[in-house]
């Protein structure tokens, strides 16, 4: 029995219109567990690492791990892999709400798309029912506005919807993939790779169930999971008290809060943008994705006169409504990074980018980076059509729509900061790695950080091996921040477990409160495959090495392992780490060492037979 | 006065482990679609109302039945008898609630039976916003749906600002 999978993918051909119902490959689902490693391993047969991301020869995928749409504690997670826009490499990107769960439910462990429609069209997956509809009237809609028609012209109220916005349907880079309303595929530009397709959303409804190999032994799993979670001082008080965005003065503490395109670390009002001021007044709610016993989701509200304050006109009757977020990452990039400090613009901010469908990380990062070119004359007035100044909150809501139009400016700013500032002969002023931009930790201020940004497959991110945990906050045991002991270790540790917690359909969250072995016995009972630590740990490192490999051949293998002049050799002008630049080159050798790589960072031979990535 | 469900829609998050749990003791899996408590998820209101049968005393399901089907357990829930029940599903029509369900493999009603004095979904929920406790059987969804919807009301037709006092 194999428990966790329904056994059935869908085959989505949009060139020729066709669908289909295909065995899963189980073998490949136990070697990689599922979602990020199972979507990599089919990414890695069917699609050539040089192909261009947003041609009809991507594919795009949607995977589910065996947990998505059990009751363990968050087991809300679907994955999307695929070629980035952005940054050229393998992207993974995940996200929670109910969609993953959905399709589980529907009888379905992973959507393949393939090839581009020659006009728009939305995948509709009813149980047993599974066919392309015609989306012309859904073009050119926001996300909130799909999502509220397809409900309503399907019949089918229950149907989650995942979609892309006006930034999708534009090519943005940095497009996102949404779901219910508010949840996001976010990073690398997974939108625009749907956008190119011409593929406007995937709505789902499943009324099957998710069988498992040992349910009486996955129940008791996952009750000891839960308790785990219940004890611990981040998953059952910080993050449910104040979300992601309790960090913003954490991290300014440390003086690691990037500030106005990472010149400074320091932001002066970050207590303004802070999670205890969002708590105190703007919180509506918490709000929790399926299954999760977390419920890190902020619901705020604009108070009456804030929503009106900034003029913009995507859909207004929904500013005084509530909305979910910030998020720690959001009210970073769009706040200390662009040096705003009124929380109202973040949230508003916020929700245009959720229903543009668009990635606020690397929309601020790369609004900062514009800033920082207008601030020392490259750019000017006449080409951006207002003053870029950083602490602009009006620009950047208004540059938020001109971006996913590509409009005037916007159009420039949907490339990204890598192509916008190399394009005003500014490359040094792009902060990130392979093209994607870094997220809300100076990695000057948080050495295991540039280590873990700079050797990330799908360019810059903190999700992959969240070094903050020991440097900052102490889990599972302190580290220095400001030295570079056993980070290249930890970081290693932190990537192939990473790999395995993502490829198992729960959230990364959990790691706050509880390790690997505490997800290890749901994954046996529900799957009846006898994972060990060690057999999982090495899925991880399977996982890891297979996206470097194909990496390696999309050109963004060794040599990409780079991080910006800034971080490396402009000290950090003030502030609690004043002084401080990432060591990376201490930190790399030792990596490469640790990874059984060559010492210029490429997968050896020996270490794929190791993994058995030999015969690929 | 007897152990009832309490539920506090205040305290949802909306994370559906109790249809979760309930699904899994209908059916062995994981299948929201057939659990007898659902989660409303009111997104733009940042609401959640979990809802199940709250035991009322009227029991309307239970004379509309035509063939007795519908009893008064130990656990003082009213429950399918299945040998009885014949699935005409005039006991879904008659719950003013509408937590009478019809099961389409079994062709008969389903409704929450308290799990015989233990609910599975009070013991999944994550923030205790479903209680099983002495509580005389009311419909603790009517008035807080009423307030909820007068609220909304004026937000949308720009009575009320959103984000209250400021």
């Amino acid at each position: 029995m194999n428990g966790g999978w329904t056994g059935t993918i869908l085959r989505v051909n949009l060139s020729r219109g066709t669908v289909k119902k295909d065995a899963l490959r189980l073998d490949w689902a136990r070697d990689y567990v599922g979602g990020r490693g199972l979507g990599a391993r089919y990414l890695w047969d069917e699609v050539d690492p040089t192909v261009d991301a947003l041609s009809p020869k991507n594919k795009l995928l949607f995977v589910t791990g065996p947990l998505t749409g059990t009751n363990a504690s968050c087991g809300a997670r679907y994955m999307v892999v695929t070629k980035g826009p952005l940054t050229g490499a393998m992207t993974t990107s995940n996200s929670g709400g109910h969609w993953g769960p959905e399709l589980k439910c529907a009888g379905y462990d992973m959507v393949v798309v393939e090839g581009r429609a020659t006009r728009p069209v939305y995948l509709w997956i009813h149980n047993d029912q599974v066919e392309l509809r015609d989306a012309t009237h859904l073009w050119g809609k926001g996300v909130w506005d799909t999502e509220e028609a397809i409900r309503a012209e399907s019949g089918v109220p229950d149907c989650i919807v995942a979609s892309i916005g006006q930034a999708g349907e534009h090519l943005v880079r940095f497009a996102s993939i949404m779901n219910d309303l508010h949840r996001a595929a976010g990073r690398s530009g997974v939108g625009a790779v749907m956008g190119s397709k011409l593929l406007k959303a995937i709505a789902v409804r499943g009324t099957g169930g998710v069988r498992l190999a040992d349910p009486r032994g996955f129940m008791a799993a996952s009750w000891a999971m839960k308790a785990k979670l219940k004890a611990s001082a981040v998953t059952a008080e910080g993050l449910p008290t104040y979300g992601t965005e309790v960090l913003v003065n954490v991290i300014n503490e440390h003086g690691a809060l990037p500030t106005r395109n990472h010149r400074e670390t320091v932001f002066e009002h970050a207590e303004e943008i802070s999670g205890e001021t969002l708590t105190e007044t703007r919180l509506v709610a918490n709000k929790a994705c399926f299954a999760c016993t977390i419920a890190c989701g902020r619901v705020s509200k604009l108070p009456g006169v804030a929503a009106d304050k900034f003029s913009v006109s995507t859909h207004p009757r929904n500013w005084r409504i509530a909305g979910e977020g910030p998020e720690y990452e959001t009210a970073w990039a769009m706040g200390a990074d662009c040096g705003i400090g009124d929380l109202d613009a973040v949230i508003k901010a916020h929700w245009l980018c959720n229903d543009l469908g668009m990635d606020p990380i690397t929309y601020g990062a790369t609004l900062a980076a514009a800033m920082e070119l207008y601030e020392t004359g490259a750019v000017s007035d006449a080409q951006t059509g207002m003053p870029l100044r950083f602490g602009n909150a009006e620009a950047l809501l208004a540059m938020a729509e001109k971006t996913a139009y590509r409009d005037g400016f916007g159009d420039l700013l949907a490339e990204g900061s890598k192509r916008l500032t190399a394009r005003f002969g500014h490359p040094e002023f792009f902060m990130g790695v392979r093209g994607q931009e870094f997220p809300a930790y100076d990695s000057r201020g948080i050495q295991g950080m540039g280590l873990g940004y700079a050797t990330s497959n799908r360019g810059a991110c903190h999700l992959k091996a969240y070094t903050v945990s020991p440097e900052i906050l102490g889990i599972p045991e302190k580290m220095d921040p400001h030295t570079t002991d056993g980070k290249a270790e930890i970081t290693k540790i932190f990537q192939d477990i990473t790999s395995a917690v993502d490829a198992t359909g729960l959230c990364v969250f959990l790691t706050f409160g509880v390790g690997l072995e505490d997800m290890l016995p749901q994954l046996v009972a529900a799957t009846g495959t006898k994972y060990t630590m060690e057999s999982l740990t090495r899925a991880g490192e399977r996982i890891w090495n297979l996206e470097r490999l194909w990496n390696e051949r999309a050109g963004l293998g060794k040599g990409a392992d780079v991080l910006p002049k800034r971080m490396t050799d402009e000290p950090i002008p003030s502030g609690p780490a004043k002084g401080k630049v990432n060591r990376l080159g201490d930190m790399l050798p030792e990596y490469y060492r640790l990874r059984g790589w060559t010492p210029e960072g490429e997968v050896t031979p020996q270490k794929r037979k190791a993994l058995g990535l030999s015969r690929l | 006065m007897a152990k009832q469900l309490r539920i506090r829609p205040e305290k949802c998050t909306g994370c559906i482990q109790c249809e979760l749990a309930c699904s899994f003791v209908q059916t062995g899996t994981f299948q929201p679609a057939r659990s007898l408590i659902r989660v409303h998820l009111f997104d733009d209101q940042a609401s959640y109302a979990p809802y199940t049968c709250f035991q009322c005393d009227e029991a309307w399901c239970l004379t509309a039945c035509p063939v007795n089907a519908i009893a008064i357990s130990a656990a003082s829930a009213k429950v399918v008898v299945d040998s009885l029940c014949v699935g005409c599903g005039l006991c879904t029509i008659a719950c003013p609630y509408g937590t009478v369900w019809f099961n389409p493999d079994s062709h008969k009603a389903v409704k929450c039976d308290l799990c015989a004095g233990d609910p599975a979904c009070m013991h999944a929920c994550p923030t205790a916003a479903i209680e099983h406790v002495d509580t005389p059987a009311q419909d603790w969804l009517g008035p807080w749906a009423a307030d909820l919807n007068t609220t909304y009301a004026e937000i949308r037709t720009g009575a009320a600002p959103a984000g209250g006092e400021s």
